[in-house]
């Protein structure tokens, strides 16, 4: 044996010779690219006979195609705005812009109330008391068998059964419940509010640096400095004080009954309020088992563990068994997120004008089917990706790191 | 194995006697009066249970109206549930539109047939829970029963006067929406989770993804808008296609979209020796997939599949919105009588019943179904 074979390090990695492909069904590489030609093939064939009938339809029902129209006076009438709308004057994309608001805001809003109801839902249905168990389940059992659409109708027939304002129901001379929508005071917003907001977000700030710097210090001497009476200072004191400074003012813009309706004060629609309610309870319901599943997936050891550890009851559940069960919860909780902002859609049911309702509208008016449906989609797709993308980062934030 | 059993034999009957000596007394007491936390907790929401299952027995029994007198013209006068609203329900308004609730504007003397049709769909759904019928012959009866329901629904033979499309409507439509959604999206499902996981084809691989993303992303209710919008554009001038077959095409683009990524779910926890066993057979690709991959990745999935299918049997509601007559529509058409127009309350509460009953048993199914499956793999 030559001393060059020895050694099996030294022996030259052979290469399976480069094969050539054959123009062979036996071939793999050769089958599948026939394979895909194939089927890229038919579905191009189909979308070009979509195409092509439809641009053949449009030229025979003399519709132009193209976003020109957005330049246009919409003339909706457009109850809820985020941003000054006038229906004579305001352009439909101004009116889709609208639209979009009203969805996001609308989702933001309920995936907060959701998160928290259902944690709250979630919590209860573990609990060691009977009854709150039981009744949770029966909640969630309940909620989710039943068809979003057929709640929101319902709540929007409670909310329309009200009593006119003139009989409102109230609480005090500040909320107003009536079949008109919800009356709330309103702060008389002045400078000094701004200012006060500013202080706030940089006091949170400066409360980030400051837990960073407890952490080093943590890590360099063992110890942590107390990290709350900063936290107060910086996120109460500070604005607090920025507030007295500006003279401290403060008045409440209440709702006054003046004639067949309530002037001053914030409104919320009956329709908001219903799409709200009925997204929220039925989100929560979803939330519940997630949050559920998730403190479950926890073996109890691990709670035994760090209670040996001697960490404070508070310490155990921020650090051992959270960062565990968010790990669980994360991925089915984006999800549903998403449900959520997609459900929102169903506003177009009971009157509420997100994106759906006002593209719906003009698409009924301008006659432009496929430019409304693909700002629909554009619009959902978008929202989608985003939170997607943004909760898959904070996933990786958090995910385990493993060898 | 013997001496396993005589030592847990003395043990058993101890916890029993244990179980046996824990009186009602005491598990009450430890489960709702745990604590001074736990007690106050029950007392409030005793007292609200209470309240509210008394005000709802009240509402709903003791002052309800279960029927109205009828005028000349057969007009229904409900000036007694007028009367009683707010303090008891106005049943009256299901005992007189039931009917067209759950069939809508089928022909009355017809609505055996509709009636039928839901019992047979009843029928399919509890054969296919039986783990003795997951055999290929599913498939031939879901294609039977299926025929079936086309055959019942629109008859014109064997003496039954043929009913149009147009006219069917009620519990029926929305089992059809669902019921022929899951069937023609669950093959294409299948292809499509496949043509994902497939590293060979890269250009099939593209198409699937960007098919299911694009899918999951938008609301069912822009898809519906697509078909009763978009849809008359997309067709040949001249061609027109029912409403119906229309929402229910929307319906099964947007399911197989869904169930891809639950059957995909089943592809992926399959371990990968049994794909490279197969490959070792010398199997071919449609071999390995049919015999070997699916039946074991599918039979993984069917918890997640039933749920799945509880989503769409719930979103067929959405139809309304493109003014189909589902079950959703009819509750509402029925509401449009003007004597009936303000006890929405107990239609709503009508139609909710139904979909809770379908969706709870199939839930529960499911449920247990998981459990049961859970056991056997020995987790």
């Amino acid at each position: 044996m030559s001393p060059a074979t020895a050694d099996p390090r030294l022996i030259a990695v052979r290469r399976a010779p480069k094969r050539r492909m054959r123009l062979s069904w036996s071939d793999p590489v050769c089958r599948a690219i026939v394979w895909q030609v194939v089927i890229v093939g038919i579905v191009a064939a189909i979308a070009w006979y979509l195409i092509d009938n439809t641009a053949k339809n449009l030229a025979q029902r003399h519709i132009a195609t193209g976003f020109a129209f957005l330049d246009r006076v919409a003339g909706i009438p457009i109850g809820e705005s985020l941003i000054p709308y006038n229906p004579a004057v305001s352009t439909y994309g101004r009116a889709l812009l609208i639209g979009v608001l009203n969805t996001l805001q609308v989702a933001a809003i309920g995936i907060v109330l959701a998160t928290i109801l259902g944690t709250l839902i979630g919590i209860g249905r573990l609990s060691k008391n009977w009854l709150l168990s039981k009744l949770t389940a029966f909640y969630v059992e309940v909620l989710r068998d039943i068809p979003l659409l057929l709640q929101l109708l319902f709540w929007y027939t409670i909310l329309q059964g009200l009593p006119a304002p003139r009989q409102a129901l109230h609480i005090g001379k500040a909320f107003f419940l009536t079949n008109r929508g919800m009356r709330v005071p309103l702060l008389d917003w002045q400078p000094a509010h701004s200012w006060a907001l500013l202080a706030f977000a940089i006091g949170a700030a400066g409360t980030l640096v400051w837990r960073k710097h407890a952490t080093r210090q943590q890590e360099a001497t063992g110890r942590r400095p107390a990290s709350w009476p900063v936290a107060a200072g910086l996120l109460i004191g500070v604005p607090v004080a920025v507030w007295a400074v500006l003279g401290a003012p403060f008045a409440l813009v209440l709702p006054v009954l003046k004639g067949f309706n309530f002037q001053g004060g914030g409104t919320v629609s009956p329709e908001y309020f219903a799409l709200l309610v009925g997204l929220v309870t039925y989100t929560a319901s979803y939330i519940a088992e997630i949050v559920r599943s998730g403190i479950q997936a926890i073996p109890k050891g691990q709670w035994e563990a760090a209670e040996a550890l001697g960490l404070r009851p508070g310490e155990v559940l921020r650090q051992i068994v959270l960062p565990q069960a968010l790990r669980v919860i994360i991925p089915p909780m984006t999800s549903q997120y998403l449900n959520l902002t997609k459900n929102s859609s169903l506003a177009i049911a009971i009157g509420f004008q997100d994106v759906v309702s006002i593209a719906n509208t003009t698409l009924n008016q301008t006659g432009q089917a496929i430019e409304g449906i693909a700002y629909i989609m554009a619009v959902y797709l978008t929202i989608s990706l985003s939170i997607s993308l943004f909760m898959n980062w904070y996933n990786a934030r958090i995910a385990l790191v493993e060898r | 194995m013997g001496d396993i059993a005589s030592e847990h034999t003395p043990l058993e009957a101890r916890e029993q006697q244990k179980a046996a000596a824990v009186s009602l007394r005491s598990r009450v007491r430890a489960n709702l009066f745990g604590s001074w936390w736990s007690t106050a907790v029950t007392l409030a929401l005793g007292y609200i249970v209470l309240r509210g299952v008394f005000a709802a027995f009240e509402w709903g029994i003791v002052n309800a109206i279960w029927s109205v007198p009828y005028g000349p013209t057969g007009i229904a006068n409900t000036a007694i549930c007028q009367n009683a609203k707010g303090v008891g329900a106005c049943w009256a308004v299901l005992a007189d539109k039931y009917r067209l609730i759950l069939f809508g504007r089928y022909p009355y003397a017809e609505q055996w047939r509709p009636a039928i049709v839901v019992l047979l769909f009843i029928g399919l759904y509890i054969v296919s829970g039986l783990r003795r019928f997951w055999r290929k012959e599913l498939v031939l009866i879901w294609i039977g029963t299926l025929t079936a329901v086309g055959a019942l629904m629109w008859g014109g033979f064997a003496g039954l006067p043929l009913v149009s499309e147009d006219y069917w409507g009620g519990l029926p439509i929305t089992l059809i929406l669902a019921t022929f959604g899951l069937a023609f999206a669950f093959p294409l499902s299948v292809l499509v989770a496949l043509g994902r996981r497939s590293a060979d084809l890269p250009a099939v691989k593209v198409l699937c993804v960007v098919y299911v993303e694009l899918i999951r992303g938008v609301p069912l209710i822009s898809v519906l808008f697509m078909a009763s919008v978009m849809f008359p554009l997309f067709m040949p001038a001249g061609l027109n296609i029912d409403k119906l077959l229309r929402a229910q095409a929307a319906i099964i683009l947007f399911a197989a979209a869904y169930l891809a990524e639950v059957v995909r779910g089943g592809l992926q926890a399959l371990p990968k020796g049994q794909a490279e066993a197969a490959d070792a057979l010398g199997l071919s690709y449609w071999q390995k997939t049919a015999f070997i991959i699916l039946p074991q990745a599918l039979r993984l999935v069917i918890p997640p599949l039933v749920n799945t299918f509880i989503g769409f049997f719930k979103d067929t509601s959405l139809v309304l919105i493109i003014g189909l007559f589902d079950l959703m529509t009819m509750g509402k058409v029925a509401l449009s009588d003007p004597p009936w127009e303000s006890f929405s309350t107990e239609v709503y509460l009508g139609l909710a019943a139904i979909y809770v009953a379908f969706c709870f048993a199939m839930s529960q199914y499911s449920r247990s179904l998981e459990r049961d499956l859970n056991r056997s793999r020995g987790r």
